[in-house]
């Protein structure tokens, strides 16, 4: 047992260091390093301009994409390699927010289903972030249930016509491209019906609208398709096979945002160092030492985790199903840590502004966030039932809709 | 990286486990859950024999000479077996006490018959109720005679000889305390056997009435040895506990997978199905944090406090919620003595206070980690 690289690995992170010293964008380091749980934040700069900037700069480097062939702009690398980047790449990696669900979910999809031409044409501008891909599959009646979608795309010549409303799209308004999925068939069971497609977002017909979220940012979109036109070589995979495409989409999903978890713990143990309660410092308070402590555990067992997964990728192996722990413990977490962090304030733990002095008003932000992080990329209770299913074996819940025409299934209002 | 065990750790964990699943049956647990024997006594020669116990002790004391990532694998399997012998107190706390302080002369008359399985030992460090702390230690050594009594002693009924936390001075400081090695059977002696939890890991009080012992490391030095036990058995325990809360989780996922309730296996209910997933959180997070001391504990690394702190907090809390939620996925049945469920939970809260409170090792790991940030 050891944390070493092997040499083949030194070599690679030594490789890796260099381009990185040489080229990284040094200016925005310390503002980059300050940004944390996931939010970030540039003062003077365009986040998606400056992240363009660098991901081009990787691309032009032989850097993006790492995992990817090389003939669809990556570089052949094997996903130790990419691991490793990931760690070398270091505070610049959160300027790869804008691509990572392209680089994640849309590129393997296409990878995975497009034509040959399809691939050339998109996957080395999707590598290069010169062009930005969205993923187009929740929609306000089908979350959790995504099967249960709604938006139709009826065939016209050679030509299919795309008419409703998808919704959470990250990225839709900077976005070039967008992966669809869409109902082609009604008259067949659900998941019989939906069909695979990719489109351009400044398409005649495509409406991208800000969702104003819970907690008053807005960082997703609702996209409105008014008869918008995709010819029917836009299609990935054959007709009605749409979910099936959809699950390559999904499992890349689960692992490309389990990659970089914030947990709240080195802030809250930071916190409670400074934090000076009525009978000194909190981390003196065995009440909060207990949950510190716990929390704590939970943050080093996520991390150690991944130190199992990364050590069956060194050794060529594929990582077992232990990582699929992680959005489910730290969504938790950080709502948990947020709310007690507060309580730990008394009644000026409601006091929301960056000026207040604990803290700078980040725990209250995390509270008002956390939410999401518990809901998005598969909710909490799609998570244990991945989990009881996949991992533990346990038998599929009694699906009513199942083997019901689309059409006959029983809703409210449709 | 390479933060897995070895295909030769692995392998020897394989072989724990096949000689377990033969030796050590559920009834065989039993005879000893019954009260019929005070341990396993086949059990605990056969585990000799294979050179288990002495995995970790050097070959010039009559080991194995392999290492702690081999005990660690070992102890897994323990856990998981609930094997009915003195192994954590013989092994964990008794000759790593003697590993750590004994001249060589303690060491070439104890540890190979601990490795042998001849001889029976165990850390008599508690006074009554509390967590490991050098001023709830009460009994007086003067000279070499020891008196007072400690309670509660692990396998101290069964125990040949024991390693004693005694009071040599009176300063209020940890240099008030020094360590004793005394053969149980010697006179001033007295043994009565307790009632536990978990009659499997017998518990004892034992009485020094003038009994002679003979010094173990240097006089004042003895906290600093507890301390350094107590994490390595830390690490240690929290593997068995690894091994329990993997096997609880097993008996409730094949429990649910069999039984029909409502027309259907009750496996294919959320209810049921999310409470055996948070106990596959909580066993994988308690085995990457047991992995991560297991490396430190190997390795005499810096960080091993830490480690450990985190390994035992985060497996305590696995296999108590694995325990606790196995039997409530087996309903009324999980309730009878019959079934096997009650084994795992009385283990899971015996060995959640065997070395101290979860809230001593939360105290604990918070004052290592801050120590940790303040370097």
């Amino acid at each position: 047992m050891n944390f070493d690289d092997t040499a083949q690995e030194a070599e690679f992170r030594k490789l890796a260091r260099k381009w990185i010293e040489a080229n990284a964008p040094k200016e925005f380091e310390e503002e980059l390093s300050k940004s944390s749980l996931g939010r970030i934040k540039l003062a003077n700069h365009d986040m998606v301009e400056v992240g363009k900037a660098w991901q081009k700069k990787k691309s032009d480097g032989g850097w993006a994409c790492l995992h990817w062939p090389k003939e669809y702009g990556g570089r052949g690398a094997t996903p130790i390699e990419r691991v490793i980047w990931q760690q070398e790449e270091g505070v610049y990696g959160k300027l790869t927010q804008p691509f990572q669900i392209g680089e994640g979910m849309c590129g393997p999809t296409v990878m995975a289903w497009g034509s040959e031409e399809a691939k050339r044409r998109y996957l080395p501008k999707l590598a290069s972030g010169e062009e930005i891909w969205c993923q187009l599959f929740s929609e306000p009646s089908a979350g959790s249930d995504v099967a249960g979608l709604r938006t139709r795309a009826e065939k016209n010549g050679d030509n299919w016509v795309v008419n409703g409303q998808k919704i959470w799209t990250s990225g839709a308004h900077y976005s070039d491209y967008g992966l669809l999925i869409a109902r082609t068939d009604p008259n067949v069971p659900k998941h019989k019906g939906l069909t695979m497609f990719f489109l351009s977002m400044k398409s005649p017909g495509v409406e991208v609208r800000p969702i104003k979220q819970a907690n008053g940012m807005q960082e997703f979109n609702e996209v409105y398709f008014t008869d918008v036109v995709i010819s029917d070589s836009q299609r990935l995979g054959a007709v009605g096979d749409g979910w099936n495409v959809s699950l390559t989409t999904l499992m890349n999903e689960r692992m490309s945002i389990g990659a970089r978890l914030a947990t709240g713990v080195p802030e809250m143990f930071e916190f409670c160092s400074n934090l000076m309660l009525d009978d000194g410092l909190a981390i003196d308070d065995p009440a909060v030492r207990s949950k510190l402590a716990s929390w704590a555990v939970k943050s080093s067992g996520l991390k150690y985790t991944s130190y199992r997964a990364i050590s069956a990728l060194s050794k060529g192996e594929r990582p077992g199903p232990e990582n699929s722990i992680g959005k489910l413990v730290s969504g938790m977490m950080l709502q948990d840590i947020a709310a007690y962090a507060m309580d730990l304030q008394g009644a000026a733990g409601t006091l929301a502004g960056e000026a207040e002095e604990e803290a700078r008003g980040q725990f209250q932000q995390m509270l008002l966030s956390s939410p999401s992080m518990r809901i998005a990329g598969g909710s909490d209770e799609i998570l244990r039932n991945i989990i009881a299913e996949r991992v533990l074996g346990l038998p599929g819940d009694i699906r009513v809709d199942k083997d019901v025409p689309y059409n006959k299934i029983p809703t409210k209002g449709r | 990286m390479n933060f897995d065990f070895s295909d030769e750790q692995k392998q020897m964990r394989d072989e724990a486990r096949k000689f377990l699943a033969e030796k050590c049956s559920a009834k065989a647990v039993r005879a000893v859950l019954d009260g019929k024997a005070t341990y396993d006594k086949d059990l605990w020669k056969g585990l000799g024999e294979m050179g288990f116990l002495g995995v970790a002790i050097p070959e010039k004391f009559g080991g194995a000479g392999a290492g702690h990532l081999e005990l660690c694998a070992i102890a897994e399997e323990m856990g998981r077996a609930l094997a009915p012998v003195p192994f954590s107190s013989t092994v964990y706390l008794a000759a790593e006490a003697i590993m750590i302080a004994g001249s060589d002369a303690q060491k070439q008359k104890w540890l190979p018959k601990i490795a042998s399985g001849e001889a029976i030992g165990t850390l008599a460090l508690f006074e009554g109720k509390g967590n490991p702390s050098p001023k709830a230690i009460k009994l007086t050594a003067n000279g070499g005679t020891l008196n007072g009594v400690k309670k509660p002693v692990p396998d101290g009924a069964i125990a040949d000889f024991a390693v004693v936390a005694a009071r040599t001075g009176s300063s209020g400081r940890e240099s008030d305390v020094s360590l004793f090695i005394i053969d149980l059977k010697a006179g001033g002696v007295e043994v009565k056997a307790l009632t536990s939890i978990d009659p499997t890991r017998g518990q004892a009080e034992i009485t020094f009435k003038d009994a002679k012992a003979e010094p173990l490391g240097a006089a004042g030095e003895g906290w600093g040895v507890i301390a350094q036990v107590l994490d390595r058995a830390a690490v240690l325990v929290a593997f068995e506990q690894v091994g329990g809360a993997d096997r609880a989780l097993e008996m409730g996922r094949d429990y649910a997978l069999d039984r029909i309730a409502f027309g259907r296996p009750i496996g294919s209910f959320q209810a049921v199905k999310h409470m055996l997933a948070d106990m596959y959180v909580s066993a994988t997070l308690a085995r990457s944090n047991s992995y991560y001391g297991a490396w430190a504990l190997s390795t005499n690394a810096g960080e091993l406090p830490e480690a450990a702190a985190a390994a035992r907090i985060s497996a305590t809390q696995a296999f108590q919620h694995c325990a606790k939620n196995n039997i409530q996925v087996h309903g009324g049945m999980g309730f009878t003595w019959e079934f096997d469920c009650h084994m795992y939970y009385r283990r899971a809260n015996a060995l959640a206070l065997g070395l101290g409170s979860l809230s001593y090792w939360e105290d604990a790991l918070i004052d290592r980690m801050r120590k940790k940030n303040a370097a």
